[in-house]
């Protein structure tokens, strides 16, 4: 079996503001970086959870917008030409017999490199799982927690659960896909774009889809596969909806993952480090941001660059073990790449 | 005025915290919790966008009302009720004193 195999100098796990500031740290110091995660696109939490809110201490910027500050990032790392595997999770980790690193991600894509850095944060974002005794049994086998390919639902009776954007939005985009479709939601009022929700009402007034509100799911049944879904009413009981799909939409929720067997030290759900350089226990294996310990810690993405920028200098060392590394200035070196950059 | 008030929190094995509570220090019900090393998770760090902190309010003292981003948060969490709350949203202060709340069940 042929594998895709990326080897890199750094392979840093999570691609939110820790991890991209790493990049640039890294490629002060020629080493070549690879962004391993979960999430669809870089950012981490500043994208996925708040990527209009203010940011007020990056130091230089009285406030900045999360998702402006990964633009800024994604632009200040640019040079480096960093690469990106988003979309998958780091799921194993072993040492090779060469004494690099080697990760694999859920669909076997596979990794190599002498230095790791987990910049993780809160963990990899996961589905929000309502909490269905035996909704287990059901994933992927009528039960989906994203609309990963529409046409799947081709035809389908389809029951979406959830009162957000992504409830509303593939509430309307399915509506002409499946061949039965029902919303549950568990208020009335819906608290997504106003103009979704008219269409979601427009589509319920037509016919083309059951609302059902002051509901919640509360059963699943099937033999194997999906067949109906149980629902609750607040005041009128309980009723039965028979269903090819349950696709319950309730936002992503960070879980620390398989991450907590590599054999890190951790404390509760943090991997411990040292303030040196932010190494774990593990040779070559760095942990940085959110997702580390010491003494006196503060989640703070300003404590994170700092981070990373010392990690890179171990690094260095670690790939390369017979040259010697002196301390520049950007100010005087310049960045390579850049075209403002003067020549040296 | 009162520094501290005692703020009840019922954990998810049903056993009550009397906690005192410092009025003067802008915590929240959250911070208070994780303070006090109750299985709080504070995961978003108070910013309604997580739920991690979701309490139920048990009896009545005068809270703010929550704000469109708590109650969007509620939509997406479980084992909402009536009397549900984030507890990064209630921010301490003295008219709470004698505020009983309880730990919601987390999800998996």
């Amino acid at each position: 079996m042929t594998q895709q195999v990326t080897e890199t100098d750094i392979l840093i796990i999570g691609a939110g503001p820790v991890g991209l500031f790493a990049v640039f740290e890294a490629g002060l110091l020629k080493l070549r970086c690879h962004l391993l995660d979960v999430l669809p696109q870089p950012g981490g939490q500043l994208t996925e959870i708040y990527p209009k809110k203010p940011i007020y201490d990056i130091p230089g910027y009285p406030s900045v917008l999360a998702g402006d500050l990964v633009q800024n990032l994604l632009e200040q790392i640019a040079p480096f030409h960093p690469g990106f595997t988003l979309g998958e999770r780091a799921e194993t980790l072993e040492r090779t017999d060469d004494g690099r690193w080697r990760v694999q991600t859920q669909r076997g894509l596979e990794f190599l490199a002498p230095v790791i850095f987990v910049a993780g944060g809160l963990g990899s974002f996961e589905p929000r799982k309502p909490p269905i005794d035996n909704i287990a049994q059901f994933e992927d086998h009528g039960v989906d927690y994203f609309v990963r390919n529409p046409e799947l639902y081709r035809g389908k009776r389809v029951v979406i659960a959830g009162g957000g954007d992504s409830a509303l939005d593939w509430t309307i985009f399915l509506a002409d896909v499946a061949d039965e479709l029902t919303l549950i939601h568990r208020r009335t009022e819906f608290r997504g774009a106003l103009d979704s929700v008219e269409k979601v009402h427009a589509l319920a007034e037509h016919g083309k889809i059951k609302l059902v509100t002051n509901s919640q799911v509360t059963g699943l049944q099937g033999n194997g596969q999906l067949t109906g879904v149980q629902i609750e009413h607040d005041t009128e009981g309980k009723f039965l909806v028979a269903a090819d799909n349950f696709v319950p939409l309730f936002g992503l929720t960070p879980k620390l993952g398989p991450l907590a067997d590599w054999g890190l030290q951790l404390d509760k759900s943090a991997i411990e480090v040292n303030t040196t350089d932010y190494a774990t226990n593990q040779p070559g294996i760095f942990a940085i941001g959110d997702i580390n310990t010491y003494p006196g810690k503060l989640k703070l993405i300003l404590c994170g660059f700092h981070e990373a920028t010392l990690a890179c200098q171990s690094a260095f060392k670690i790939v390369h073990p017979d040259q010697k590394l002196s301390f520049k200035y950007t100010t005087v070196t310049g960045i390579e790449g850049l075209a403002s950059t003067p020549a040296l | 005025m009162k520094q501290t008030i005692l703020i009840t929190v019922v954990d998810r094995e049903g056993e009550s915290h009397p906690l005192e509570a410092p009025t003067d220090m802008n915590m929240s019900v959250m911070e208070l919790c994780k303070a006090y090393e109750l299985p709080v998770e504070g995961t978003c760090g108070g910013m309604a966008l997580c739920a991690s902190c979701h309490v139920y309010v048990l009896n009545d003292r005068p809270l703010s009302d929550p704000s469109d981003d708590e109650l969007a948060m509620l939509d997406s969490a479980f084992f909402v009720a009536a009397n549900s709350r984030l507890g990064c949203q209630l921010h301490i202060r003295e008219e709470m004193d004698g505020l009983e709340i309880k730990l919601a069940p987390v999800g998996q």
